[in-house]
């Protein structure tokens, strides 16, 4: 079970709900726009053999909203992650980033490649190709989504992910906390998540696995080779009977590949 | 109270099958399959001829609206519009309600404080101030907006543009979403310090909060009806009580779907074009409403939990049920006069936004409203509350007591 350590960073400004557990080497998981899996079964397999941390972006942790209104650019949020680092006395944890996570452990990777180690991009955002343009995962129809997220959108793994508590306030709670995540990771993508990774995703040195889910509706799986193409040391693994989000469709698969990248 | 004609330039002549074809009023429909130039031409004319035939015949007010890549309403730039009715009214006792361009969309927003000024000076100081946050749509897909800036860049850029009305002095803008060295609006509005600003908003409770904080005029635009709107105005009232201001009525401006015929069953003659504003025009699918952090997260919560506004499916719904649930108020002027009276006073709206035109009302139809509306009807409308309340939010120079309305609009 996760501890959850409360930070405050910001000058004050900025509560941040960290997700703990495990023990081992550090890992951060960087979670994607609809905020921490409720399924928290692959951050389960990786607190085998690592202490995971698994942060909240900023305004998505419990009772701090406005958080989101702190930080503007991804200037601003480079240095808050570094901030976070500091804090959680992480030196060079190996990152792994879904979807919008993937584009900022990107980020983070290509600024300050001394923090960390390893690098495990799941789906990730960052680059665009006209021919190919990335969904607009913030105003998609529902079954579409559905569709772009899984798969199989009538699996188990999907039917998790969209369940909703039958209590209304806890309704309320967990419907409020995907929409928020969305808008708050959705600040520094808006409307294209094209902002200039393009040109330096090259300073990224540290060995990266890239996986990406064969039926992936967001981005289609194609992007994979634009990523591995700019990460000098990198290797791709798509990922079968997945879509966007396949380390909750394929989890034990996934959390294989991740564990034998990272080693013990 | 005040009655103002309100028109959201409709594309009037879509095609049968355009609800089947798009899912959506709003971005989806393509100009090159569904639009035909000559007749775009035709509308935005007669929107012109429709507002200043309204004007003529003895309504208060124009109001006009920035909407974009839709069949809705496509008054892109409102300021287009006003100063073309301003010229063409000038001399008039009739206001210019621009409600208006959307400040977060505009970049720098002093654009806007200068096309109001602009305005303000060729009517002659007739010019409304209305800023409206702009629909979801508008501000985040046409215009790049990111949602959950788009509140927070529409305080600063409303800030930023009374001070640049006001400042006697140049001066320099560090904020947060605009930075601008040296502030000197060329020209000001005429009225100072500034123009009445009425705050339109769809029943978020942030607004209204805000717009009583301020002391604002908030319109509700809603097209549902004042019969649906009990929640929405009881909300406000109480919000007006609980911030100790007045409860002067002008400071609520709602809109109505208005249809006035000879007779109650003449009135038949709206229900295809209400049907139409319904089923074609005003449908958006929920994923282009609902962009996630449009909504602050207070009024995401509030809406979650009691919606201000009630949700309806109005494709299921016919004429005959959008006059009984009254979101078209449509008859004989008899109906049409006690079915508003009996509405405006239970909301206690002062400014009474008529929407005269809606959906494929052809121009014949539209002008035809509006004459029997300003003949029968708003003589008996107009003198509601004025014997207890003074309209704060109107110009300075139309506030004399006017003659009785109407007569021009027969000659």
């Amino acid at each position: 079970m996760a501890e959850v350590r409360r930070v405050r960073l910001w000058q004050g400004k900025i509560d941040t709900e960290v997700e703990v557990a495990g023990s081992g080497p550090p890992l951060v998981f960087l979670h994607g726009p609809w905020g921490l899996p409720p399924n928290r079964g692959f951050l389960d397999l990786l607190a085998r053999t690592h202490t995971v941390f698994a942060p909240k972006h900023p305004g998505t942790s419990r009772g701090d909203p406005e958080a989101v209104h702190q930080i503007d650019d991804w200037w601003d949020l480079m240095v808050y992650y570094g901030e976070l680092w500091d804090c959680l006395d992480l030196a060079a944890p190996a990152v792994i980033g879904h979807s919008f996570g993937g584009m900022l452990a990107c980020e983070i990777a290509a600024s300050r490649a001394a923090r960390v180690s390893r690098l495990v991009l799941i789906d990730p955002v960052g680059l665009w190709r006209d021919d190919l343009p990335v969904k607009n995962w913030m105003i998609m129809p529902e079954n579409e989504r559905r569709r772009a997220l899984f798969a199989d959108p009538d699996g188990e793994a999907a039917k998790r992910f969209f369940s909703v508590p039958s209590d209304p306030d806890a309704r309320v709670e967990v419907q409020a906390g995907l929409i928020w995540a969305q808008a708050c990771t959705g600040k520094f993508v808006w409307p294209i998540p094209d902002k200039g990774l393009k040109k330096r995703i090259h300073r990224i040195a540290t060995p990266t696995l890239i996986l990406w889910g064969r039926a992936d509706g967001v981005i289609p799986p194609v992007y994979a080779e634009e990523f591995a193409r700019r990460i000098a040391n990198s290797r791709v693994a798509l990922i079968d009977a997945a879509g966007h989000v396949p380390h909750l469709e394929q989890v034990e698969h996934v959390g294989r590949l991740v564990r034998d990248f990272l080693g013990p | 109270m005040k009655v103002c004609m309100f028109h959201l330039m409709p594309y009037r002549d879509l095609p049968a099958d355009f609800a089947q074809r798009y899912k959506s009023a709003y971005i989806d429909p393509l100009w090159f399959d569904v639009a035909d130039p000559e007749k775009v031409s035709q509308y935005y004319n007669w929107t012109l001829d429709e507002f200043v035939y309204a004007a003529r015949a003895g309504m208060h007010g124009l109001c006009t609206n920035q909407h974009h890549q839709n069949v809705y309403g496509f008054m892109a730039n409102p300021s287009l519009m006003g100063s073309v009715l301003a010229k063409l009214t000038n001399g008039q006792n009739v206001a210019i309600i621009q409600l208006g361009s959307t400040l977060p969309s505009t970049s720098p927003p002093t654009r806007i404080a200068e096309e109001y000024a602009l305005i303000d000076c060729i009517s002659g100081g007739r010019l409304v101030a209305g800023f409206p946050t702009g629909l979801p749509t508008d501000a985040t897909i046409s215009n790049a907006v990111v949602p959950v800036e788009q509140r927070e860049r529409y305080r600063e850029a409303l800030e930023l543009v009374l001070k640049a009305w006001r400042a006697k002095e140049i001066f320099a803008w560090n904020g947060k979403h605009y930075q601008l060295p040296m502030v000197n609006l060329w020209p000001r509005p005429m009225q100072q310090p500034h123009p009445p600003i009425w705050i339109p908003g769809s029943g978020s409770a942030t607004t209204v909060e805000f717009v009583v904080d301020r002391d604002d005029c908030f319109c509700h635009l809603s097209y549902y009806g004042a019969k649906n709107a009990h929640s929405l105005g009881d909300y406000f009232w109480e919000t007006v009580e609980k911030r100790g201001r007045d409860a002067n009525p002008y400071r609520l401006g709602f809109l109505q779907l208005i249809g006035v015929s000879e007779t109650d069953a003449k009135a038949q003659e709206y229900a295809p074009h209400v049907e139409y504003f319904f089923h074609k025009l005003l449908y958006t699918p929920s994923y282009y409403q609902a962009i996630p952090g449009y909504q602050d997260y207070p009024s995401m919560l509030r809406a979650m939990k009691a919606p201000l506004r009630e949700r309806f499916d109005v494709r299921d719904l016919r004429y005959k049920d959008f006059i009984e649930r009254g979101f078209l108020i449509a008859g004989s002027p008899k109906t049409v006069r006690d079915q508003l009276l009996e509405g405006v006073k239970r909301l206690r709206i002062g400014h009474l936004l008529a929407l005269l035109h809606f959906g494929s009302m052809p121009h014949e139809l539209c002008l035809k409203n509006i004459d029997l509306f300003c003949r029968e009807v708003l003589p008996d409308l107009q003198d509601l509350w004025d014997d207890q309340w003074e309209d704060r939010w109107w110009p300075e120079r139309l506030r004399a007591k006017r003659p009785a309305a109407a007569a021009v609009a027969a000659g």
